[in-house]
Order: structure tokens, then C-alpha cells, then sequence
């Protein structure tokens, strides 16, 4: 209990620090100090979704530990909640305001675009890390995760796991109230992995409810929102099983969502010969993997984007040498690996235990 | 209806003769404010129904119980400080931040669970204090105060658990046993349902039959006129403020067994939502008038919705146009209660 409350008041303290750091480091940018080993000191600007998604946890950390490396100034931001864009805006300013030489930025949505512009116009690099912006060269380069290979691979080895089997599924997303890329991508990318035509890639929900995918029959039961969060994930899939009871397959837009899918199935009894599956690979998601809660899991590298974000960023200060595009994408790909105990023909997959090596948050 | 009370005296008697139609409909939803929502409920039940005979399954009308109960439980603290002439906006923040210190020590069992949840609850009992205390003492609108707290506990609650939720399965297993569930006829209740009805039952006899409850409703209807009734308003308001913290805590527990996780990204829609839900259960938002039977026909009333028209294939934007209008519809009438009264 003492140790907690060591602990706490250690996070309090740290974050005071922080706060004073930055203060302190602020003041000291308009003088142009040039301190360090021979290097430009460089600055740079983190602005994630929000501070409580753990993907975004991990990506400051990542972050963090880079520029630490690195010798690079961080300075870390986030918007409010997922959506937020006039906390990002801010600090998009705050980061032209401070000098920095470039900016990562998991963008909220379109209305934060005229502030990137405002930033490169100023001579900041900008890359966007995880969620490209649209359109994608509002910034300089993204570097992300394949959404859409990420979708991709759980709906194949969801249709392989089948069988042939008639598929009943639900699609619990993030949003219905708004359009993001990640939550279309990983939509249309389970669907068109199962061998379902989608019909608008940018739209979630368009499709026909019936029909066929590659094993069989399908029946899209619904398309619910879940705010990527676990209560969400509840109500969404309960919702779907008051629509239509046979469900056997739940495609979830990320791990949380997928708990709380699961504890609706739990407590409707259904949970033998139902799919769950799911995008992140976060640790908490391959334990779930592991304990049979989750089926496969798309696992992503936050800790990678951050990293190679403010590396790329130094490169460019110092040097002016420009990170490229992957070949045949218009963004820096990340990776990503399906994570199973259930291997899938013709499906590439890590185990649950290999996952956990390279598991985040 | 009015043979409930039938007229005794011939002032009385007097006094109805000369009522039209209306005005006595004005006077019956003064005395019973949990009349209207009743028959809203009703009426959204019969059509939700209509729409899609599914909906009135015992099977669906459990998960609408199920999931209003942690908004439900919430608007039970919110609705005893509108009564008050008060307002709540760090409802969901408390709730978080008692889930978030009561998980992260009791996290692979470093704390036992049972303390953990004596803990949340008094981790919500004590931030209900520091409201309380800064609306008495410092003599602040609650709408300011709660305000503040709202971004402070939200800060704090973040700090503390860095961002970073706690899986079920880390914790100990009587702080999820809220969601375990158990048939009653052909319905599924939850452990956290059975607690939120408590909660109701509970305060709806604090309110109604003890001289705390009575007290409550004078000083929310007029504190001048309540402290020179011999009423220790300041005590009566930090007693309000406090037993609303610890219940939010409670509601702590309710949420842990619901999502699976204690999660600080949970019920972002916290405070408008339990607002909405006293409002459309017809207690007033300027104090001294409503009731937690009402509430809680409000926060069923936003479940109604939601899930009747996810059945109908109707979309969400519509349930929350429809919620808009009637949280309009439900002030409008307590206004117009009000101006009769005078």
C-alpha cells in the first residue's frame, strides 16, 4: 500500500517535471542553444489520439526511449479522446510555436489537416504515424500498419477455421457516427479476406447482407459501434445477438472491443463455436489469444512507428535524407503478423507464445 | 385518478370544482412526478414492440437492464444533487478514477478484493466530500466546482493508472462479480442490476420517509427558507454530496463486472447521460422537485431507445435525436408544473 502510494505521488512528480522540463526546454529554443555532441539539437513533436488507448501508450513510450537514444527533444501531446481534433490542432501550433523540426502525428481526423499544412508550410516535417490522413499527402509520409492486410489476414483464417460451415457474422466497428480509415480498412479488409465482394472499400455497412464467401453462405447479422472500448464491446455484441442469435463469427475492430464481445456471448452462453477475432496484438490481446478468448489476432508495432518516426525525423534535420514508401503502397509499412494456436493453410501465423515476445502495452 | 386522494374538505372540494381538465392533469403531475416518464415508457414499449416483437423478449428487456445499470446507478447520485438545485459534471470521472486506485492495487491480488471495493467506495465517498466541501464551505456554484473536479479527477485517475486498463482476469474475482448473472423466470439479471435496484430502493426510502430525505427536498426547493426552518443546510448539502461519491464508487464495482476490464477509457458520455436520464424522469433541474423512481425510468426510457430502434434497423442518429427531444419536452413540462404551482 506504501509503495503505492510512492507511486503515485512519484507519477504526479514526474509528471510535474515533465511540465517544468518542457517549460524550462521552451524557453531555451528561442536562444538556439546548440549544445550536444556535434549534432543540430533536434526537437520533436508527438501527437497522438489520445493518452489511454494502450497503443498509444506504447507508442510514447516507444517514442520516449528513441529519443532518448537519440538525443532528440520530445515533447509528447495528445487530443482529449479519440476524435479530438482541436486538442491536436493546438498542438500542432504549439510545436510551429516551439521550432521543432518535425512532427508524429496519429491524426484524429480531417479537420486537422490545415494545421499540418500550416506546419510543413513552416518547414516542419511532418509523418503520420498508424492512421494516414486523407488525403494521404496532407502529410509527408506515413508510417503505419497495413489496416487493411490486417483485416485481411484474420478474415482468411476465419474462412479456412470454417470450413465451409455457413458464416453468421457480426462486425462490431469503432464509430458508426464518423469516417475513419482504420476502422473502414480492417472492416473491408476481414470481409474481402472471408471472400465477400465489399462494395464501397471507404464505407463500412454497404454490403449484401447475404450471399457467399469463399467457404460457403454468409449472413451479416450486423454493423455495431464500440468506441474501441470494452463496455462498447458489450453492448455492441449484445445488440447483435438480440438481432440474430446464430452468430458464429465476430470480427472485432481491436482487443478491447473484443473482451467485452466476449463477455456478451459468456453471459448469453454461447461462447463454444464462435470466431472471435481481432486487430492489435497488444500483450493483453495475445494472452486472450492464448486463453481462447480471442481466435487470431492481427498484431501491429506502435513501439516500431515510434521509433523509426523520430529516427527519420533526425535524418532529415541533420542531413536532409528522406524516409521512402514501401513498394507498391503509399505509406512506410510497418508490418504486421497474424497471431494464433489455431494455424490456418495457406495462412502465415505466429503462436500465441511467439506473440507475447513481441507483444506491446 | 383522483379517488387516490379524494377532496375531504369542502374548501377542497371547492377548490377542484373550479379545476379544468387540465389544470388537474397540471396538479396530478405536481404531486406524482414520476407519472410522466411512466407513460412514456410505456408508450415507447408498445411501439418498439409493434416495430419488432423481438424486443419484448424476456431475453432482450434483460440486456436493456443490464445495460443502463451503470448509467442508472450514477443518475441515482446525480439526481439527489439536482434535487438540490445542484448539478453533477465529475460523475463519470469519480466513477473512473474509484475503479482505476481500487483495480490497479488490487491487481494480481495485492490487495484483497473485498478491500478494494470498500476502497473504490470510499475513494468515491471522499471525492464527493471535496465537492461537497467546495460548494458549502467555499460557497461555489456546483456547476463550477464539478466542473473543476471533473478535470482533476479525470488527471488524476489517469496519472495514477498511466493510461493503462486492467483485465478482469488480474483482478480478484469478487470485483467482477457484478456481472455474473442467474435466472429469475425466463429473464437473465445481473449481480450489478440486483445492486443498482438496491441502490434505488434504498435511496427512494431515504428520500421519501426520513427527515434526511425531507430535508433534502426543502433545502434544494428553498435554503433560505430551510435554514430559518432550523434546517443545517450546509450539513444536508455535504451529506448529499458525499453519499453521491459513493455511490459512484459502487457504480465502480457495477462497471468492472460489465466491461470485463476497469478501463479509463469507459463511459465517456457518463455526465450527460445521467443528467439526461434524471431530466427525463422528471425531477427538476432547478431542485426541490422529482424523485429516483423517475430517474430510473429515465435511464430505462434512453435503454428503450437505444435498443428498440437497433431492432427496428432504424439508425443511432435517430435515438439520439429522438433522447434530445425528449430531455426538451421533459424541462418544458416541469416548467409548465411550475408556473400552475404559483
Amino acid at each position: 500500500m506504501i509503495q503505492h502510494i510512492g507511486r503515485r505521488r512519484a507519477a504526479l512528480l514526474v509528471a510535474a517535471a515533465a511540465a517544468t522540463g518542457m517549460v524550462v526546454s521552451g524557453c531555451g529554443d528561442s536562444s538556439g542553444d546548440g549544445a550536444g555532441d556535434g549534432d543540430k539539437s533536434v526537437a520533436v513533436s508527438l501527437i497522438t489520439k489520445n493518452s489511454t488507448n494502450p497503443f498509444f501508450v506504447t507508442m510514447q513510450q516507444g517514442a520516449k526511449k528513441a529519443a532518448e537514444a537519440e538525443g532528440v527533444k520530445l515533447t509528447v501531446a495528445a487530443g482529449k479522446e479519440d476524435g479530438d481534433e482541436a486538442g491536436q490542432v493546438q498542438a500542432i501550433e504549439d510545436a510551429i510555436a516551439r521550432g521543432d523540426a518535425g512532427i508524429l502525428i496519429t491524426p484524429n481526423g480531417p479537420g486537422v489537416n490545415p494545421a499540418i499544412k500550416k506546419a510543413r508550410d513552416a518547414g516542419l516535417y511532418v509523418i503520420a504515424l498508424d492512421t494516414p490522413p486523407d488525403p494521404a499527402n496532407t502529410v509527408d509520409i506515413t508510417f503505419a500498419t497495413d489496416n487493411f492486410k490486417a483485416g485481411e489476414l484474420i478474415g482468411k483464417w476465419t474462412a479456412t477455421q470454417l470450413a465451409g460451415k455457413p458464416a453468421t457474422i457480426a462486425l462490431l466497428d469503432l464509430f458508426n457516427d464518423k469516417v475513419v480509415s482504420v476502422d473502414y480498412n480492417r472492416d473491408q479488409g476481414f470481409l474481402t479476406g472471408m471472400g465477400i465482394d465489399t462494395a464501397d472499400k471507404k464505407k463500412n455497412g454497404d454490403e449484401a447482407k447475404t450471399g457467399s464467401y469463399s467457404g460457403g453462405s454468409y449472413t451479416i447479422a450486423c454493423n455495431e459501434p464500440t468506441n474501441g472500448a470494452e463496455d462498447g464491446g458489450r453492448t455492441a455484441m449484445e445488440n447483435c445477438l438480440t438481432k440474430n442469435p446464430d452468430i458464429n463469427v465476430v470480427y472485432t475492430i481491436n482487443e478491447p472491443a473484443a473482451v467485452g464481445a466476449h463477455k456478451a456471448l459468456q453471459a448469453a452462453g454461447k461462447t463454444q463455436g464462435v470466431l472471435v477475432v481481432s486487430v492489435d496484438g497488444g500483450c493483453d490481446g495475445v494472452r486472450q489469444v492464448k486463453d481462447g478468448v480471442i481466435g487470431a489476432t492481427s498484431q501491429q508495432y506502435p513501439l516500431k512507428m515510434a521509433e523509426l518516426g523520430v529516427q527519420a525525423i533526425k535524418k532529415i534535420a541533420n542531413d536532409g535524407e528522406k524516409p521512402k514508401v514501401s513498394e507498391g503502397l503509399d505509406f512506410f509499412d510497418t508490418g504486421v503478423t497474424l497471431v494464433s494456436d489455431k494455424a490456418a493453410t495457406g495462412v502465415e501465423s505466429i503462436t500465441s507464445a511467439d506473440g507475447a515476445q513481441r507483444c506491446w502495452g | 385518478m383522483t379517488t387516490t386522494t379524494p377532496p375531504t374538505t369542502a374548501a377542497q372540494q371547492f377548490a377542484l370544482r373550479r379545476h379544468s381538465p387540465l389544470q388537474r392533469v397540471q396538479h396530478l403531475l405536481h404531486a406524482h412526478p414520476a407519472i410522466s416518464p411512466f407513460l412514456v415508457l410505456v408508450i415507447s414499449f408498445v411501439v418498439f414492440s409493434t416495430l419488432n416483437p423481438r424486443f419484448a423478449s424476456p431475453n432482450s428487456l434483460s440486456l436493456v437492464l443490464q445495460q443502463v445499470a451503470v448509467i442508472g446507478a450514477l443518475a441515482v447520485g446525480q439526481t439527489l444533487i439536482i434535487l438540490t438545485a445542484g448539478i453533477d459534471l465529475s460523475v463519470g470521472a469519480i466513477a473512473i478514477l474509484a475503479m482505476m486506485l481500487a483495480a490497479k492495487l488490487a491487481e494480481g491480488q495485492g490487495l484483497p478484493g473485498a478491500l478494494a471495493i470498500v476502497l473504490a467506495i470510499a475513494v468515491g465517498a471522499a471525492a464527493g466530500a471535496l465537492n461537497g466541501a467546495l460548494v458549502t464551505r467555499l460557497k461555489l456554484p456546483p456547476f463550477i466546482v464539478t466542473l473543476g473536479t471533473l478535470s482533476v479527477f479525470t488527471a488524476i485517475g489517469l496519472l495514477y493508472s498511466e493510461g493503462q486498463s486492467v483485465q478482469a482476469t488480474d483482478l480478484p474475482a469478487v470485483l467482477s462479480w457484478t456481472g455474473e448473472s442467474f435466472p429469475v423466470g425466463r429473464f437473465r439479471i445481473t449481480v450489478g442490476v440486483v445492486a443498482v435496484v438496491l441502490l434505488y430502493l434504498a435511496l427512494g426510502f431515504a428520500l421519501a420517509k426520513t427527515a434526511w430525505g425531507r430535508h433534502v427536498y426543502a433545502v434544494g426547493d428553498d435554503k433560505e427558507a430551510a435554514r430559518l426552518a432550523g434546517i443545517r443546510v450546509d450539513r444536508v448539502l455535504l451529506s448529499v454530496y458525499v453519499v453521491a461519491g459513493a455511490i459512484y464508487g459502487i457504480t465502480a464495482w457495477i462497471l468492472i463486472g460489465r466491461a470485463g476490464a476497469a478501463s479509463p477509457n469507459a463511459i465517456t458520455d457518463a455526465n450527460l447521460e445521467s443528467i439526461t436520464a434524471v431530466v427525463i424522469g422528471g425531477t427538476s433541474l432547478f431542485g426541490g422537485r422529482g424523485a429516483v423512481l423517475g430517474t430510473l425510468l429515465g435511464a430505462l426510457i434512453v435503454g428503450f431507445f437505444r435498443s428498440g430502434l437497433s431492432l427496428a434497423g432504424v439508425d443511432d442518429q435517430y435515438r439520439v435525436l429522438a433522447v434530445g427531444l425528449l430531455v426538451i419536452l421533459a424541462v418544458a413540462v416541469d416548467q409548465w408544473i411550475r408556473k400552475v404551482r404559483s
